[in-house]
Order: C-alpha cells, then sequence, then structure tokens
C-alpha cells in the first residue's frame, strides 16, 4: 500500500521534471528578454545534454561496479558498439554514397527510416512517425548488439578477479577500437572516417513548414530516454535480481552458499550493464552527431569512473547529481580559467590555455582522498524521504 | 553521517548559485536581439589548443591574433566596430567540440573561424548550423566538412586535392614506381589521404604499399625497416606534427635513404626542426611558402619575436607556418563577409560569405557551391637539412579532370 | 635477413624499456595489490624533466637529477594520493591513481602547453651504431644490457637485504608482517622509491630511442608494462622482465610483418587480446605464485 503511493509520487516527480525540461528549452520563445543562459543556443543545453547521456552511462556503470562489486572498465567499448550501430542503421541510404565516400559506398544500402519510411511515408506525421520509430528501434538495437558482444566476453572475462577483470575488459575495449578503425571494414564502419548524417537530438525539434522551430525538444528527449533507462535500472536493483547482486558483492562465498548462481547473475549484470551502455552510446552518438571509434578511448571510460566514484560506488542518484555536476564544471563553469583575465591592469596568475583541466583534476583528487565515500555514499536521494520526512519518524518509533 | 548531509546541501548551495551567477553575469550583458552588441563585432576561433593538434591550432590562431592587431576593426555602414576574437578550446577531440561550439554561439559571435583538425569541425559543425552561425574552416581539408552542411566554408585545399598533387609530384619528380604509405590508425586525416593518393597513384600505374600505426605509438623503426625491405621508391606519411617528429628522427638515425612526402600538416617548423643536420630528403605540400608575400613575412615575424608567448605558440622560433598564413587570410575573408553583408548579423554573414572573393597572401579565394575555396594549385617545399629552413619547390597541381 | 635483425633489434630494445617499467608495476602490485595508473604518466613527467633540466645544466648533473627528482615524485604521490586510503577499499585506491595519472598530464599539458617536446641528445647513448648492416642507436643495444644488470642487482636486494626481506614478507601478507613489528610505511616508500628510479632510468632510454614527448606519452607504454607484468605472474620481478621482452618483440614482429596482410595496426590489440589469454588460462601468469582466497 506504502509502496505504491511512493511510486505513484516517484512518478509524478519525474514527470513533472521531465515537464520542466520542456518548458526550460522553450521558455525563450514564450517569454521573449530572458537572459542568454535560457536561450536555445546557450551552453546549459549542450551541458543538459551531454549529462542525461553520460548520467545513463554512469548509472549503467555503477550497476555492475557498485550493485554487483565487478570491476569493468570495459564501457567504452560498449558505447562504441552502441554508437556504431545506431549509425550504420540510421544513415539514410541516399545519403550513404556520400558519408562512405572513401569506401564506395556502405555494404547496407538501406536503413531502419527508409524502411520505416517506405510505410508510415517520409514527410510530415508519417516521416515524423517512421523517425521516432526507427530511433526507437535502433537504439534498442544499439543495447542489444552491446549486450550479445558482453554475453560473449562474459564467458572467459567473468571468470576474473577484480583488478584482472578490470584490466581485461580495458583490453577488449582498446581491441574493439582497433576493429572498428580497420580500413579493410570500411564498407561497414567507415574506417577511419566518422559515420554522419543520422538523426540526431535536434531532429526531435517541432518545425513549421518552413524550418521553423515551433516546439524545441531537442533536450527533453535525451532526457526522456535516459529517464527511462535509469528507471529500469532503479526497479532492477529493487527486485529480487538486484538483491542477489548487491550480495555478490559483498561476499560472494556467502552468497554461493545462499544458492545464488554467482556466474549467471554476474553475467547478468554484465549483459544489462553493458545493455544500457550500448544505448548511451546510441545517444552519445545523437549528442556529438557522429560516431567515430577515436572518440570511446579508455579516457572516457576513466571519466566515467571518476562520475561514478564522485557521485557514490552504490548509489543511483548519486551517479546522476554527480554526472550534473562533472559535466557543468568541466565543460561549462570552470571554462573561464582558460581564458586569460585581467583585473584593472593585474594580470591573473596561472590563467591560460590548459589551467582548467589543472584545476579540475585537483578537485577530482580532493574529492577521491577525502570524500572516498563520495557525495551521496550508498545511499539515495529518496523523494519519500523528502516528503514525508516526520511519517517515516513515526514509523521508526513504533 | 551528518557532515555528510551537511556537504551535500552546501554544494547543492554552491551549485544553485553558480548557475545563478552564470545567469546573472551573462544577463547583464545588453541582450540585443542582433549578433552585435555595441561597437564591437565578435568572431569566434573555434581551434584546438589542448590535446594531439594543439601544435597546429595554436599557430592557426596566431595568424588570426596577428591579423587581429593588424587591422582591429572594421567599418560597416559607416560606422567602426571593433572586432573580437573570442577563443574557444575544443580540445583536438570530438567529444569536447559540440560544448565548444555552443560556447561561441552563446557568446554571441558573428562568425566563426576554424578548425585545425576536420574531425573536431565535422562535430562542431552542426552546432553552427542549429545556430544559424556560419563557420569558415581554416586548414580542415576533409571532404566531410562543408558537404552536408550549409554553414561551413572553408578557404583551404581538399584531402583529394593533396593527395593528387603529391602522387603526381612522386612520379614527376622521383619516377617512383612503388610508394609506401603510413598512417595512423583511425585518424580520418591521415586516412583519407592515403587512399586518394593509391587511387592516384595506381592509376598512373604505380604500386602503393598501405600501412597503419595504432595511436601512441612511438617505434617507428619496423614500419620504416619494412618501407625499405619491400623496396619503396618514396615514402608518403600524412599524419599528425608529433607522429611526424617521431618517424623523421627515426628515419634519420636509421639511414634510411628514400625521400619522405608529407601533406600539410609536415609543414611545421617541429617536423623541420627533426630533420635538421641529417641527410633526410623530405617534401611537403601546403598552402603557403614563406616568401610568398614579403609584407606578411615581415610584419609576423615581428609579431611573433616581439611577444613571447607568440613565440612559444610558434614553437620557439619564427619559422612561418602555413597555417599561419592561413589563419591571417581567415581573418580577412571574414572582415571582407562583414562588410559584404553590411552588418553584424550572423544571418546577413552566412549569406554574405559565398559571393565574397579576396586575394590573400596564400593566393586568392573564392567559394563554390559546397562552400569550398576553388583552389587548383599547391605549394610544394623541401626540407633544407643543412640550414634548417623550408626551401620552395615548385608549384604544383592536381592532375587534369 | 637485415630487415629480421632490424626488426629484432627494435623488439628487444621496446622490450627493455617496457621492462624496467614492468617492474614499478609489479613491485607496488604486489605489496599494495594496486594497479598503480599512475606509473606510465611518472614516466612521461621524468622525460619532460630531463627535457627541462638538461636545457640549463650539463647532461652529467642532469641525469642523476631527473632520477633524484622522480624517486621524489614518486615518493611524494604515495605518501599523498595511496597512504591516506590505506583502510579504504580497494577501488578508491585504484581510483585516486587514476585520478593523479589524470593530474600530471593536465598538468603537463599546462606546462608544455601540449606541443610535442624534443628529447635531447644524450652523447654515446643517442650515436648510431652499424649492427650487421642495420643501422641503428647506441641505446638500443645499451638497454638490454642495462636491465639485465639492475635487474640482477634488484634480485640481490630483495633477497639479501633486510628491506629486501621485509618487501618479501609485506608482499606474502600484509598484517601479519605488520603485526611482526615491520615498518609497513617505510617499505611501501621504498617500493614506489625503486619503482620511480627505474622508471626515470626508462623513460632516459626510452626517450632517447624515441624522442619526442607529449602529455600521453606514458599512456600506452605504461599500460603495456602492466600488461608484460600480469604476464609474467605479477609481483615476480623476473617474470615481468621476461614479459617485457616478449610483449616487446611481438609488437615489433607485427608491425614488421608484409604490409599486405594488413594486421599491423593489431599490434596493441594483440598485447590485450594475449593478455585475456593469459588472465583464462593461467591467472597467475607465467611465474606468479597461485593465489589462495582465505575465506
Amino acid at each position: 500500500m506504502k509502496q505504491k503511493k511512493i511510486n505513484l509520487r516517484a512518478l509524478a516527480a519525474i514527470a513533472v521534471m521531465l515537464l520542466i525540461i520542456i518548458l526550460l528549452e522553450n521558455i525563450s520563445s514564450i517569454i521573449p528578454g530572458l537572459p542568454q543562459v535560457f536561450w536555445p543556443t546557450s551552453p546549459l543545453f549542450t551541458v543538459l545534454k551531454k549529462a542525461a547521456v553520460y548520467s545513463l552511462v554512469a548509472v549503467s556503470m555503477n550497476l555492475l561496479n557498485g550493485f554487483t562489486g565487478l570491476f569493468s572498465l570495459g564501457q567504452a567499448g560498449f558505447m562504441l558498439l552502441g554508437a556504431y550501430t545506431y549509425a550504420i542503421l540510421m544513415v539514410p541510404a541516399a545519403s550513404k554514397e556520400q558519408v562512405y565516400y572513401l569506401f564506395g559506398g556502405c555494404a547496407f544500402n538501406s536503413s531502419i527510416i527508409d524502411i520505416l519510411g517506405g510505410i508510415f511515408g517520409t514527410t510530415g506525421v508519417g516521416g515524423a512517425i517512421s523517425m521516432i520509430i526507427g530511433c526507437i528501434i535502433a537504439i534498442i538495437l544499439a543495447g542489444c548488439v552491446a549486450g550479445f558482444f558482453a554475453y560473449l566476453i562474459g564467458f572467459p572475462v567473468l571468470r576474473l578477479k577484480s583488478d584482472y577483470l578490470a584490466i581485461a575488459t580495458l583490453g577488449f575495449a582498446e581491441i574493439l577500437r582497433a576493429i572498428f578503425q580497420w580500413q579493410k571494414l570500411g564498407k561497414i564502419t567507415n574506417g577511419a572516417n566518422m559515420i554522419k548524417g543520422f538523426p540526431t537530438f535536434s531532429s526531435f525539434n517541432i518545425t513549421d513548414g518552413a524550418g521553423h522551430e515551433i516546439v524545441r525538444l531537442s533536450t527533453f528527449v535525451p532526457f526522456l530516454i535516459s529517464t527511462v533507462c535509469i528507471v529500469i535500472i532503479v526497479l532492477l536493483i529493487n527486485s529480487s535480481y538486484g538483491r542477489a547482486f548487491k550480495s555478490i558483492r559483498d561476499d560472494e562465498v556467502a552468497a554461493e552458499a545462499m544458492g545464488i548462481n554467482l556466474f549467471s547473475h554476474k553475467m547478468l549484470s554484465f549483459v544489462i550493464s553493458s545493455f544500457f551502455a550500448g544505448v548511451g552510446g546510441a545517444l552519445f552518438a545523437m549528442y556529438v552527431a557522429n560516431a567515430q571509434a577515436k572518440a570511446f578511448t579508455s579516457v572516457m571510460t576513466y571519466e566515467i569512473l571518476l562520475i561514478v566514484v564522485i557521485g557514490g560506488i552504490g548509489s543511483v542518484s548519486g551517479s546522476v547529481l554527480a554526472t550534473f555536476l562533472y559535466v557543468a564544471c568541466s565543460e561549462w563553469w570552470l571554462r573561464f580559467l582558460d581564458s586569460e583575465l585581467y583585473i584593472g591592469s593585474f594580470k591573473v596568475p596561472f590563467l591560460r590555455n590548459g589551467f582548467r583541466m589543472v584545476v579540475f583534476s585537483i578537485v577530482i583528487m580532493v574529492i577521491v582522498l577525502f570524500f572516498s565515500q563520495g557525495i551521496m555514499g550508498e545511499k539515495e536521494i529518496s523523494l519519500a524521504a523528502l516528503f514525508d520526512r516526520s511519517s517515516r519518524k513515526k514509523e521508526r518509533k513504533e | 553521517m551528518r557532515v555528510r548531509k551537511v556537504l551535500a546541501t552546501v554544494m547543492a548551495g554552491i551549485m544553485t548559485f553558480s548557475l545563478c551567477a552564470c545567469s546573472s553575469s551573462t544577463g547583464s550583458a545588453p541582450a540585443s536581439s542582433g549578433s552585435s552588441s555595441g561597437d564591437t563585432i565578435k568572431i569566434g576561433v573555434f581551434e584546438p589548443s589542448t590535446g594531439d593538434s594543439a601544435s597546429g591550432g595554436k599557430k592557426e590562431i596566431l595568424g588570426m591574433q596577428y591579423a587581429n592587431s593588424e587591422t582591429p576593426t572594421v567599418e560597416v555602414g559607416g560606422k567602426t566596430y571593433n572586432v573580437e576574437l573570442v577563443m574557444a578550446d575544443n580540445g583536438s577531440s570530438a567529444d569536447k567540440a559540440p560544448s565548444a561550439a555552443s560556447e561561441l554561439v552563446g557568446k554571441d559571435v558573428s562568425l566563426v573561424l576554424g578548425s585545425y583538425g576536420s574531425g573536431v569541425s565535422m562535430a562542431g559543425g552542426p552546432k553552427f548550423e542549429e545556430a544559424g552561425l556560419a563557420a569558415i574552416g581554416v586548414t580542415c581539408t576533409n571532404p566531410n566538412v562543408t558537404a552536408g552542411n550549409d554553414y561551413y566554408f572553408r578557404i583551404c585545399f581538399l584531402d583529394n586535392f593533396q593527395a593528387d598533387v603529391l602522387a603526381n609530384f612522386a612520379i614527376d619528380k622521383f619516377s617512383a614506381k612503388k610508394a609506401y604509405c603510413l598512417g595512423e590508425n583511425g585518424n580520418e586525416y591521415d586516412q583519407g589521404l592515403v587512399v586518394f593518393f593509391k587511387q592516384v597513384f595506381e592509376a598512373a600505374g604505380g604500386e602503393v604499399i598501405t600501412d597503419s600505426f595504432p595511436t601512441n605509438n612511438s617505434d617507428f623503426t619496423s614500419y620504416l625497416n619494412k618501407a625499405k625491405s619491400e623496396g619503396a621508391d618514396v615514402i608518403f606519411t600524412p599524419v599528425s606534427i608529433a607522429y611526424a617528429k617521431q618517424i623523421m628522427e627515426q628515419a634519420a638515425s636509421l639511414d634510411i635513404g628514400i625521400p619522405f612526402l608529407g601533406s600539410d600538416t609536415l609543414d611545421d617548423n617541429m617536423v623541420l626542426e627533426a630533420t635538421k643536420g641529417t641527410n633526410l630528403q623530405l617534401y611537403v605540400s601546403t598552402f603557403y611558402q614563406e616568401g610568398g608575400s614579403e609584407e606578411f613575412d615581415k610584419g609576423i615575424k615581428e609579431y611573433i619575436n616581439g611577444n613571447s608567448s607568440a613565440l612559444t605558440a610558434n614553437g620557439g622560433n619564427d619559422t612561418i607556418s602555413a597555417v599561419t598564413a592561413m589563419g591571417y587570410d581567415a581573418y580577412y575573408v571574414a572582415l571582407e563577409a562583414i562588410k559584404a553583408a553590411g552588418s553584424g548579423d550572423k544571418a546577413a554573414i552566412k549569406s554574405a560569405i559565398s559571393g565574397v572573393k579576396y586575394d590573400g597572401v596564400s593566393g586568392s579565394i573564392a567559394f563554390d557551391e559546397v562552400g569550398d575555396a576553388v583552389r587548383d594549385t599547391a605549394y610544394i617545399k623541401t626540407a633544407d637539412t643543412a640550414t634548417g629552413t623550408w626551401e620552395f619547390e615548385k608549384v604544383q597541381t592536381g592532375s587534369a579532370k | 635477413m637485415e630487415y629480421v635483425i632490424s626488426i629484432l633489434l627494435s623488439g628487444i630494445s621496446v622490450g627493455g624499456q617496457y621492462a624496467l617499467i614492468a617492474i614499478g608495476y609489479t613491485l607496488v602490485y604486489g605489496i599494495l595489490r594496486l594497479i598503480n595508473f599512475a606509473h606510465g604518466d611518472v614516466f612521461m613527467v621524468a622525460g619532460l624533466l630531463g627535457i627541462y633540466f638538461t636545457a640549463t645544466l650539463p647532461i652529467g648533473g642532469s641525469l642523476p637529477l631527473v632520477i633524484l627528482v622522480t624517486v621524489l615524485l614518486g615518493f611524494t604521490i604515495e605518501r599523498a594520493a595511496y597512504k591516506p586510503l590505506r583502510n579504504a577499499p580497494r577501488m578508491s585506491v585504484m581510483i585516486s591513481a587514476i585520478g593523479v595519472s589524470y593530474l600530471l598530464q593536465n598538468t603537463a599539458t599546462y606546462v608544455t602547453g601540449g606541443q610535442p617536446m624534443t628529447y635531447p641528445t644524450i652523447p654515446f647513448l643517442s650515436d648510431t651504431v652499424n649492427v650487421a648492416g642495420t643501422q641503428t642507436k647506441w641505446v638500443v643495444i645499451i638497454t638490454p644490457i642495462l636491465v639485465l644488470v639492475l635487474v640482477f642487482a634488484l634480485t640481490q636486494l630483495i633477497n639479501r637485504t633486510k628491506i629486501g626481506m621485509a618487501m618479501r614478507a609485506v608482499s606474502k601478507d600484509f598484517e601479519t608482517s605488520r603485526l611482526m613489528g615491520i615498518k609497513i610505511n617505510s617499505v611501501i616508500s621504498v617500493t614506489f622509491i625503486i619503482g620511480s628510479a627505474l622508471a626515470a632510468v626508462g623513460s632516459i632510454l626510452f626517450f632517447t630511442n624515441y624522442p619526442a614527448i607529449t602529455p600521453t606519452a606514458g599512456a600506452m607504454p605504461g599500460l603495456k608494462a602492466f600488461v608484460a607484468a600480469v604476464f609474467g605472474g605479477i609481483g615476480s620481478i623476473p617474470g615481468a622482465v621476461i614479459g617485457a621482452f616478449l610483449i616487446g618483440i611481438c609488437e615489433t614482429i607485427i608491425k614488421g610483418l608484409p604490409s599486405a596482410w594488413d594486421v599491423s595496426v593489431f599490434s596493441d590489440a594483440f598485447t590485450f587480446a594475449l593478455l585475456i589469454i593469459i588472465l583464462v588460462f593461467k591467472p597467475q601468469g607465467l611465474f606468479g605464485e597461485a593465489a589462495t582466497d582465505k575465506v
């Protein structure tokens, strides 16, 4: 009874958050004369989009590292699989020739959009439907491909322990990158070149006939997809599977003694985490509007790992919160550190290119050293706790 | 427990505060609806100053800064505006590029120059397109930068042209029959040039061996020895500066004896320095040759030597890189576009660019319907290993089309 | 034939340089069970120090100074970033290592301005020599010899001295050796000092051979050296050295395979594939001791 009430509240809160995002995105066209941060071109929205994408990947990594206790560093590799799957499937046939110009076209000379366009039509509402359904299918497939590869690689590597698992998955991601960059596979992966020309977040903006935007949805879409995925992960964590994962993390031997099949649960967690990393990869491709293996290096995995740690290993809301702080700091708030600054005739020392990253890494070291539990530790920001703290207190007394 | 809670609250507080601070600081600027405010027109500089391409990006910025110091104002409609360069570092990486691009968009620039490196230009391009902001690529040579993006223009030649020039040069100068091409795996610049070079060279009856090395590789002796043992007549290495430097240094110690061909990236004084005092033969195709414009050469050298940070950015000496000349020209093309548009309005500038014609130090610049520069010549120069300078070899045109 | 010799020569020298870094990994892992991700970056910083010191000091004075400052750096990193986390979960320490690596790389970018820096030529080491018709640098010949000498000295240190015995004890059982009155912290410091000194020597050899340093120059050699340490059995010094030579040689052979096969791009991927295979079939590596989990 009580549980249901909390769930309803959580759903309502999520709906309100999504509505706020839509409103925020369109507010500048409703109320003119607002400060620049609210304009659609403001860095605010770029940061929000990137953070929405990264928060999904961070939560998926947390599922594996924080909740199952499997230290994997293969996230960038699975994102790469997702990004390429999405990109290859979604480049319209008409632009394949141009995108794959070095290889004289792509091996698959069609795309999901073209197939669906044949059913729903390519313009107007039909075009919109085929694009939306196409994106959903491609994103799910992106996750499936990543999950499938995780299943294959899981057989050998999941038998390894902690650091060895980490280094093996890291190696796996590097191998994948080398394969995707291989010129011989250019007909499929476009070799070293980036794949572009597929629908991105901006394609979801509703425009009138003349191409003017009526309703902007380009920030809302990544939020929606990430939220849905994160909710699924949270539900999983709270299910009996999730409890099994946590017991494996806390004590493998005890978990096994309680009748939990270690290998199959580890595999399940690995595949699910990779599935969502793949979805995150597809979203990342939509965010940067291209897919290129060069971007998915181990540096990216480290970045996500740092986010997870800053947020608190074992806290979903911590990961999400940390992602927004991390992305906003590194891409926006600290940017002023990169340019020389004069106060009167006094030149502020140290400020020049690259200083932002130095400050940023010092901040990270401070967090790692002095708040080794992260912002949230293992706790969650819970709506229930926010809303009825008083009633909980009563409960505890009883 | 409590401490952490307090901390979390404080952090959240800081977060909201800085958000407010950001919004108020940007909000206090005059929020005019046009893209020029007051007496200043802002030009965005979208260049890498960190990451792999930092060295090239900085030299390109140097050209723009010099041009800006030379002509800091532009007269539009009888009124004189100050021109301000607004920098954004795209970090040489495609995942940092979109936010750098949107930072420029957010700072209300009238148009954008850059970037060095095609990958970042392609990643930032959609942001500019979305914002209706025109960008002029300076030395991004990949065909896909401008294709499919109405708002991206460029003033340099394309990869396929450059590869064509070099393949023809190899055949003309060395009567080469067999070429060994080495590029970085996963780098679209290297691989694109290699593929185009191969097409032209094989069409002319030559044989091409292609090879790639993994990112962050430092041992090139195996590749160079391989080129030697397979009997290559020329080695084509269209790689980024750091790798080119390594390759030259290792080739020198191997006493390789095969001439090297390089693309525009190798036209850099770091590469030149690596060849100094050796018996290497290095030929590069480029946009500009020192001596092309006496006035520019003199001015930029003075500028570089008179400014310690400029000197560091140029790698510690005053050899003029072609990208610097290109940056210089790009700035003037931008001014021409502003003049043609008659205002600092970004939409007007965008539609004016395609009509701009400008005679720069690197040659005359005009745009075709895709937004690419119409160029039919490239300069080939060779490294004088005794003095450590570039020497002009010839002007090479592509194969007849 | 000349070609084969040239490939083998560069393989051995690359392997030797990996070996010097790998020893640092294997020692630290043996004692702290920590993959010290910052080790590769310490190696890079040692290279940069070499550039800055030789710019002002004569070679003879600057090289020992490079080693000294690198040792100080390694010591400071351990004290500042790892010691406070001694009782924290192992993952926190590893993340701290990643953080240090991040900090070193970003600071290097800031200081150098992101430009590739040129390593100075060191007399004799940089001179060229002709081996069986192949031209190469003296450093290529010197490296494997120096590695063997250093490894011999190190094994003597570990097997014959008191501090060596303490190191072995700590790596066997952390808690018990603490109870036995071994000063854990000084043992760990010594480990980091040895590792950093070897990394500094490695950097002098490596960058004399490949004289360009970028802020990420340490990442790849570092990762490969770690793979070498795992390959040889982590904790075992001879294992790490043999692993490093094997990886170095395999890698150069793959790079040197005929271009028509187009497999040279997989030289890095091969290293990792080898790692996964080794881990799956022989998790303790070639010479490592099988770990027993106490319940």
